[in-house]
């Protein structure tokens, strides 16, 4: 499944990777258009909790996403939608989740931060900052217990890299030699506060050498950039059994959640749309326009084509059923029940 | 039937049930080339290799988190915790990682694994090293949470525990690894949940687990010379706790001591009342009376920290006051 990748500037690129770009611009579109609906139904009350919106780190997920091979594992926090619907969870199983409804990917029970499909080895969204980077250590041990050749990818922000789990785990990935990803999406704040308040260094990638780990910096704004990096670590990885630390450098238009402004307070106007301009759908589309594979009407087409298939996920969410209230004490232990 | 120590039977648990599946690990702190803190895993390293018996860094919320990720993908980890104290800086991924995971991901990602290690005061080890967290954990809906008394049990219980498909809690008694008493050979499965009767009796029934089974007995024994008929119940497993057994005895007894090495404010025994309270109220024929650890850190000085425990002296008077006499 893995495809070579041509770098993002120089040769031409054939029809199979004109193919691959499509795709990766499609699913970047898709995560836009999906969350900004998000947004939108979280204003009207259709989805309830804490919800962390994706908008303008989209090509962290599909770069690294398009990288890995079904049989592999992924991680994730709680900033998780747009993650979920690169792996391959369809909007309608997403949009049915936020909504909470039964036939939400979780069964309506996880919700926004918690979105799972073990049969994509989506192994969920987690809530808690940074406590979700030993379980996809844990989950590269079993691989290498039991001599598999699968990865195990974490993606987490800058700010969890402060976190004592982030360390402990680290360590150990680093000592035993795990076939597991570190991505660390550097948005640059931590809910409202920048990097440089938080962390005594400002660039994260120098955390890897404390404990011997290949890592790289990455431009997150370009999916193709992102995609080269992580066939690189998956290569270390599978092939070599050895983890690797990538800290993508991204941007969060958008409020840390719903319920605080993109702007205003911790960051300036300017700033936001300053990040704007390297929009990671620009940036892709300009490339193919530029290589003369992507028209006008191409990319009025498909992004015609995502927002249906939005409007369809939204339309199944609102009429799905809300789970039967015996789902309450269903699942709690694993004979079913509630023990 | 051989006759081991309690900490021999755990060993023996795990040795039998490590060769039997190897999907079984045991990961922890000096666990593998130190043979273990208090001994639990002697031999395990050479007879099944560092890949299946993994010594950690003093990492305690990376290793638990670890463990649990190999467990959501299907291995069974047996987590040692070198004691429970130090378990707290893994409390987090206990309970937000492990115990709701299934129920969080609507039934799709289960973790079948076991956190065990040695709970409860030993001696003169003062405040940081001397706490029973059973009531903490038992707390929490996803986990089980077990505390076996014996030899026989700490095998039974650990073995099943391995194989039970859900996070077990399991808390080992620091001051029992010594005690010595029969074990079954081989296949000897004791159920979760289900509690035993470790004295029959008429007259009341003294609720123990763990360390204070010892002395639950021991009072029992003094009660007898004094011609009252104690029925002592261990409960083995705090959640889920068998009511059924609870209820049977009171319904024998009408009378009720419960007796816990815990802290009182919440604790087992608050559950236990309540249970009988509201389950069993026409079968109270005194108030039920619990006997805890004294509601303060532990002290270091072995005169005060005496004090601070549960003993048999103190479970037999609670035992005479619910019998008036």
């Amino acid at each position: 499944m893995t495809m070579t990748v041509p770098r993002a500037t120089g040769a031409v690129p054939d029809s199979a990777t004109k193919a691959l770009h499509r795709s990766y611009l499609r699913q970047l579109l898709l995560i836009r258009r999906f969350e900004e609906k998000t947004g939108e139904a979280y204003s009207l009350g259709k989805i309830g909790g804490f919800c962390h919106l994706y908008v303008g780190q989209e090509a962290v997920a599909v770069g690294v996403m398009a990288a890995l091979r079904p049989d592999d594992h992924v991680v994730a926090s709680y900033r998780e939608h747009g993650h979920a619907l690169a792996r391959g969870l369809t909007s309608r199983a997403v949009m049915a989740e936020l909504f909470g409804k039964a036939t939400g990917c979780s069964g309506g029970k996880g919700g926004s931060m918690h979105l799972f499909d073990a049969s994509l080895g989506f192994m969920g969204g987690h809530g808690i900052v940074g406590s979700h980077i030993p379980l996809a250590a844990g989950i590269a041990f079993a691989h290498q217990y039991r001599g598999g050749d699968q990865v195990a990818v974490c993606f987490f922000g800058e700010a969890a890299a402060n976190i004592g789990a982030f360390h402990e785990t680290l360590n150990m990935a680093s000592l035993w030699d795990l076939p597991v990803i570190f991505i660390v999406e550097n948005n640059g704040y931590g809910m409202g506060t920048a990097v440089a308040r938080a962390s005594a260094v400002n660039n994260l990638v120098v955390r890897g050498s404390a404990y011997e780990m290949p890592a790289e910096q990455v431009d997150g704004q370009n999916v193709l950039t992102v995609r080269e990096a992580m066939d690189r670590a998956v290569a270390r990885a599978r092939t070599d059994s050895k983890p690797t630390l990538l800290e993508i450098k991204t941007y969060r238009y958008v409020g840390h959640s719903m319920s605080d402004a993109a702007h205003g307070t911790y960051r300036s106007k300017d700033e936001v749309e300053e990040y704007r301009r390297r929009d990671p759908i620009r940036v892709l589309a300009d490339l193919m326009k530029t290589g003369g594979y992507l028209s006008d009407a191409e990319l009025e087409a498909i992004t015609a084509e995502v927002a249906e298939e939005v409007e369809d996920a939204y339309r199944f969410a609102e009429e799905s059923p809300e789970p039967e209230p015996s789902a309450l004490y269903r699942d709690v232990y694993a004979d079913g029940g509630a023990g | 039937m051989a006759t081991l120590t309690y900490r021999d039977a755990l060993n023996q648990a795990l040795r039998e049930e490590m060769a039997r599946d190897s999907s079984v690990f045991l990961m922890g702190e000096e666990v593998a080339e130190y043979d273990g803190a208090y001994k639990v895993s002697r031999g395990l390293l050479k007879e099944f290799g560092p890949k299946r018996v993994v010594d950690t860094p003093i990492a305690e919320l990376g290793f638990t988190g670890i463990g649990i990720g190999a467990a959501m993908v299907g291995l069974r980890p047996v987590i040692e915790m070198m004691t429970w104290n130090f378990a707290l800086l893994a409390i987090d991924q206990i309970i937000n990682s492990a115990a709701k995971m299934r129920y969080m991901s609507g039934g799709q990602v289960g973790v079948p694994i076991v956190f065990r290690g040695p709970g409860g005061a030993a001696l003169q080890l003062g405040a940081q090293h001397s706490q029973a967290f059973e009531s903490f954990y038992a707390h929490v809906p996803g986990l089980k949470v077990v505390t076996p008394a014996t030899p026989a049990d700490a095998k039974g219980l650990l073995k099943s525990a391995i194989r039970d498909d859900n996070p077990v809690v399991f808390i080992e008694g620091e001051m029992l690894y010594n005690q010595k008493g029969e074990v079954p050979d081989g296949e000897h499965l004791t159920p979760l949940g289900k509690a035993d009767v470790k004295r029959p009796g008429k007259d009341v029934t003294i609720v123990c687990h763990s360390k204070t089974v010892g002395p639950a007995l021991k009072a029992a024994e003094q009660l007898a010379a004094e011609g009252v008929d104690a029925e002592v119940i261990d409960l083995r497993t705090i959640r889920p706790l068998d009511t059924d057994a609870l209820l049977e005895s009171v319904a024998k007894t009408n009378r009720c001591v419960v007796a816990e090495e815990g802290w009182p404010f919440a604790g087992v025994g608050a559950q236990v009342v309540d249970l009988i309270q509201r389950e069993g109220f026409d079968l109270l024929d005194a108030p039920i009376l619990r006997v805890t650890g004294a509601d303060v850190p532990m002290p270091y000085n072995k005169h005060l920290e005496r004090a601070a425990k549960v003993d048999a002296a103190k479970i037999q008077d609670a035992a005479k006051k619910v019998l008036y006499r």
